[in-house]
């Protein structure tokens, strides 16, 4: 067992595990954060998905020794506090969740897209996104969501932009 | 409706059971009369020792509570099924929590969810409920203004005086409302006054899915628990005969290592459960551990043989499963004729959420369980009789199913939670890894199908034969299943098609099997609709008929499958010709869950692959209560489909499963995804259909028969690989 200092959500965190141990397994039985799951423990379904600095990484491969000390890791339960970052909005809008297992990895890849590009095309969001299964099969809304939420993030911007012009004025 | 079914329950059990205290308006079901009809009772007028299942509590807080008896597993019954109370209630979406039950007996032997029954099933029952309600609030408060009845009404969880205009909240009629008698025929709202069924509202579970806060089973935490996984034979039918727990024991973390027993249909078979601190020492301590195993001579057994058993079977007569004119007769009078042999494979359902439960044994008879299932009634009666406890000695935690499918009908994984947290004498989380869920089964059976067909000189269907060769279900569950009979689970819907054919004679052999089997979604349709639509298409193309036309001629009475045949017809654009090079096919099928019917258009991209272009899929209902809903199910039922029809099956060698987890057994993944465009016939009216599952079966048939018409390529197997495809 050894001890980690981990930065999960903006907070900090302090663990003791074995080096091995995926972030997943820190994150849902040591952290007791239990939005980011279990799927296939291969890398092969998304599930899992967090953000480690910014960028989108299976939890299930990625041992707690691997991650430092000053890396930001964020999960489905940090992307915002109520519900109200754009891309859990446009979810909700299309209604895209069934049984809801796969989302959690689902949202946390489509955040990360977003974040890398603006305005993605339905091959953009196939290509990025078809790491995340999905049983239920919630596929064509998920690409709705994300076209939602990219029109909102524009929407945003743009009246940012306004408002910042208008107040320079 | 019937199957509510409700044993002794008296009002000192209720109060404990919901934790109320206090007078409250608890409204439910309860059986009237020996022939198991249904009337609407009130707790506190409830004469000692009768029933009550109770669904509605309104307590003087205000506080609203709805039960739901249907778990939810991404099919949407969180929001459709109080929503059936809460319409006649008068009450919004955010006026009330929803809590699930857990096979207590006040609500029955019925609470489960599967073969499309939820809606259909509770439609008119939980409306009357919610009606009755209504109606004895409206009623207290007119007592209580002394103003006449019919000057009043409920909205928005108050009653209002028209004249007057004064109004009270549901929570200061309760008590009043619940000394009185229940309406013994409450008045329905009519449709056109509906505010939340037939309409698109939005489902009270995604925000909780769409932030991590929903909890499945897996996500159970209680104080004092440990973890478990369990290394159980790779062979089916083997046994345990040693092992050695040294090295597993050394493994840091690890606490304990047990025997485990594992209980489903035939079997009772012996796993090794290494105990662990947390789930990732237990899969280390797993790992390390060094097992024998007796294989019983099952080590031989590989899909190719069985494949070639069913294929030699195919020669057998088999058991009459319907039979109409004279099929002989009709076959040999018949100008042209084909045959064809159908195969298709074992699958897994591979829920996103492993399988997975959480058990705590306590002292003396007492026992918690929390798990994502589809059957806490079943689990119920289990566990009370396998364990010898009493009902209220049981608590069953239903949580949200991390998907369903038809896996979480039986309660194998239970059971075996439940037996570690007996044996080690602590709470116990089982998971297990994919490969367990993948490999352990239970599968969908395969069906393998030999049709005959005969056309007449003026091309018409003239006789028709299905024969199904494969294993059983039910004789896998039940060892006394007869073997020689008619398994009519394993010939679903091939006779019950509404194509007018005058000779027909369709028949069933059986076939054993040791590999785990159970129902998965849309059970056996979900093969046969593959032989039997695809055969049809045969024989229109074999009658120089249109596939469209050749069904419609075939249904010349009014039904459901023909207003469905007729609307595909429309909304995909049937008779508009297409390009050199793509293809559309069509196929429909009706069976105990439903009816639905699909058109699939696809691009030939070589001479020997397709692309899928877009899906128009029509499902009948009758009556809609979440048509975004139904709209889900459908999409999410097509990609089933898909993947069911183009992917790797589950296949067996070395008396193994060969396939592991989605690297080898992948499902449909985004990019493979086509446009899906759903229509929903809903008429109205009493005859409701299922929503899950009848968006499944016409999938591989109308693709299949897309691909004949774009390539030339006739596809008699499952799965097909539509990248390169053979005939």
């Amino acid at each position: 067992m050894k001890t980690y200092h981990l930065n999960i959500n903006n907070k900090a965190v302090r663990v003791e595990a074995e080096a091995d141990t995926p972030m997943l397994w820190v994150i849902r039985d040591y952290v007791h954060l239990k939005g980011t799951k279990f799927g296939c423990g291969m890398g092969l379904c998304g599930a899992c998905t967090i953000h480690l600095d910014g960028q989108p990484v299976r939890s299930c491969q990625t041992p707690v020794s691997s991650v430092k000390a000053t890396g930001k890791i964020t999960t489905i339960e940090g992307i915002s506090a109520n519900i109200e970052h754009v891309v859990q909005k446009a979810w909700i809008e299309e209604q895209v969740p069934q049984c809801g297992y796969c989302q959690s990895g689902q949202i946390m890849s489509a955040v990360a897209l977003l974040n890398t590009n603006a305005d993605p095309t339905d091959e953009d969001i196939d290509n990025y996104m078809a790491g995340n299964i999905c049983r239920c099969g919630t596929y064509q809304r998920i690409r709705s969501a994300i076209h939602l939420a990219a029109a909102r993030m524009k929407s945003e911007s743009g009246s940012r932009e306004k408002n910042l012009k208008q107040s320079s004025h | 409706m019937s199957k509510i079914n409700n044993i002794h329950v008296n009002r000192r059990d209720f109060l404990r059971y919901t934790g109320l205290s206090g007078a409250a308006l608890v409204l439910g079901i309860a059986p009237a009369n020996a022939d198991e009809s249904v009337g609407i009772s009130n707790l506190s007028l409830l004469e000692e020792g009768h029933s009550l299942s109770p669904y509605v509590i309104i307590e003087k807080s205000g506080k609203i509570t709805l039960f739901s008896t249907r778990p939810e597993m991404g099919q949407g019954v969180y929001q459709s099924i109080p929503a059936l109370i809460a319409e006649e209630l008068e009450i919004s979406q955010d006026q009330y929590t929803v809590k699930q039950t857990g096979g207590e007996k006040q609500f029955g032997g019925a609470q489960f969810a599967g073969g499309s029954f939820s809606v259909r099933s509770d439609y008119f029952a939980l409306r009357k409920v919610g009606a009755a309600a209504r109606e004895m609030l409206i009623s207290a408060a007119s007592r209580q203004w002394n103003v006449p009845e019919s000057e009043c009404y409920a909205e928005n969880a108050r009653i209002f005086h028209r004249p007057s205009g004064k109004s009270a909240g549901y929570g200061e009629l309760a008590e009043s409302a619940s000394t009185l008698e229940v309406p013994a025929n409450p008045r329905l709202k009519d449709a056109k006054d509906f505010k939340l069924l037939g309409k698109s509202v939005k489902r009270q579970d995604i925000p909780l899915k769409v932030s991590g806060r929903a909890v499945f089973g897996i996500d159970v935490e209680i104080p004092g628990m440990v973890y478990a996984s369990v290394e159980r034979c790779p062979v089916f039918g083997a046994t345990l005969k040693d092992y050695d727990k040294s090295a597993s024991l050394k493994v840091p973390g690890v606490e304990n290592v047990v025997e485990v027993e594992k209980v489903f249909g035939v079997y009772k078979t012996k796993g090794v459960a290494v105990i662990a601190g947390n789930y990732w020492s237990a899969l280390k301590g797993r790992r390390a551990l060094k097992i024998n195993w007796d294989y019983q001579g099952k080590e031989y057994f590989n899909s190719q043989d069985y494949a070639a058993s069913l294929r030699k079977l195919a020669e057998k007569e088999g058991v009459v499963d319907a039979a109409v004119g004279d099929f002989d007769k009709g076959f040999a009078e018949s100008t042209k004729k084909i045959e064809a042999f159908y195969e298709t494979p074992f699958v897994s359902h591979s829920t996103m959420e492993a399988m997975n439960c959480t058990a705590h044994w306590k002292e003396e008879g007492k026992l918690e369980v929390w798990a994502s299932t589809q059957v806490p009634s079943d689990t119920m009666r289990d566990l009370t009789g396998r364990y010898n406890l009493k009902e209220e000695n049981v608590l069953i935690h239903t949580c949200f199913n991390g998907g369903g499918f038809g896996r979480r009908l039986a309660i194998d994984f239970i059971i075996e939670a439940v037996n570690l947290s007996k044996s080690i004498k602590k709470p116990v989380k089982l998971i297990w890894t994919r490969e367990d869920d993948m490999q352990s089964g239970p599968f969908r059976p395969p069906t393998f199908s030999s049709l005959k067909g005969g056309i007449s000189g003026d091309g018409k269907l003239l006789a028709f034969q299905h024969k199904v060769i494969s294993p059983s279900i039910m004789a896998f569950l039940n060892p006394d299943f007869d073997k020689t009979k008619l398994d009519g689970n394993m010939t679903e819907g091939i006779s019950h098609q509404k194509y007018e054919i005058p000779n027909m004679k369709n028949l069933f052999v059986y076939s054993d099997i040791h590999v785990p089997l159970l129902w998965w979604r849309s059970v056996t349709s979900s093969t046969l609709a593959f032989s039997h639509e695809c055969f049809i298409d045969e024989l229109a193309h074999t009658a120089g008929k249109d596939p469209m036309a050749f069904r419609l001629q075939m249904l010349t009475k009014a039904s459901d499958a023909r207003r469905v045949l007729q609307k595909l017809k429309e909304v995909s654009g049937w008779d508009v010709p297409m390009a050199e090079g793509r293809g559309r096919g069509v196929a429909q099928w009706e069976f105990f869950a439903g009816l639905g019917g699909q058109v699939i258009e696809v691009t030939r991209q070589s001479d020997k692959s397709v692309k899928i272009d877009k899906v128009f899929a029509v499902i009948d209902l009758g009556t809609v209560v979440n048509p975004d809903t139904v709209k889900a199910q459908v999409e999410g039922a097509v990609v089933m489909g898909i993947t069911a029809a183009i992917k790797n099956g589950i296949t067996f060698a070395n008396g193994k499963t060969e396939q592991s987890n989605f690297h080898d057994n992948p499902v449909l993944r985004i990019n493979e995804m086509p446009p899906v465009e759903v229509h929903i016939l809903a008429e109205g009216g009493e005859n409701i259909k299922g929503v899950g599952e009848p968006g499944l079966p016409p999938v591989a048939p109308a693709l299949a028969n897309a691909i004949f018409a774009a390539t030339g390529i006739r596809v008699r197997k499952m799965p097909f690989d539509i990248d390169n495809l053979t005939s």
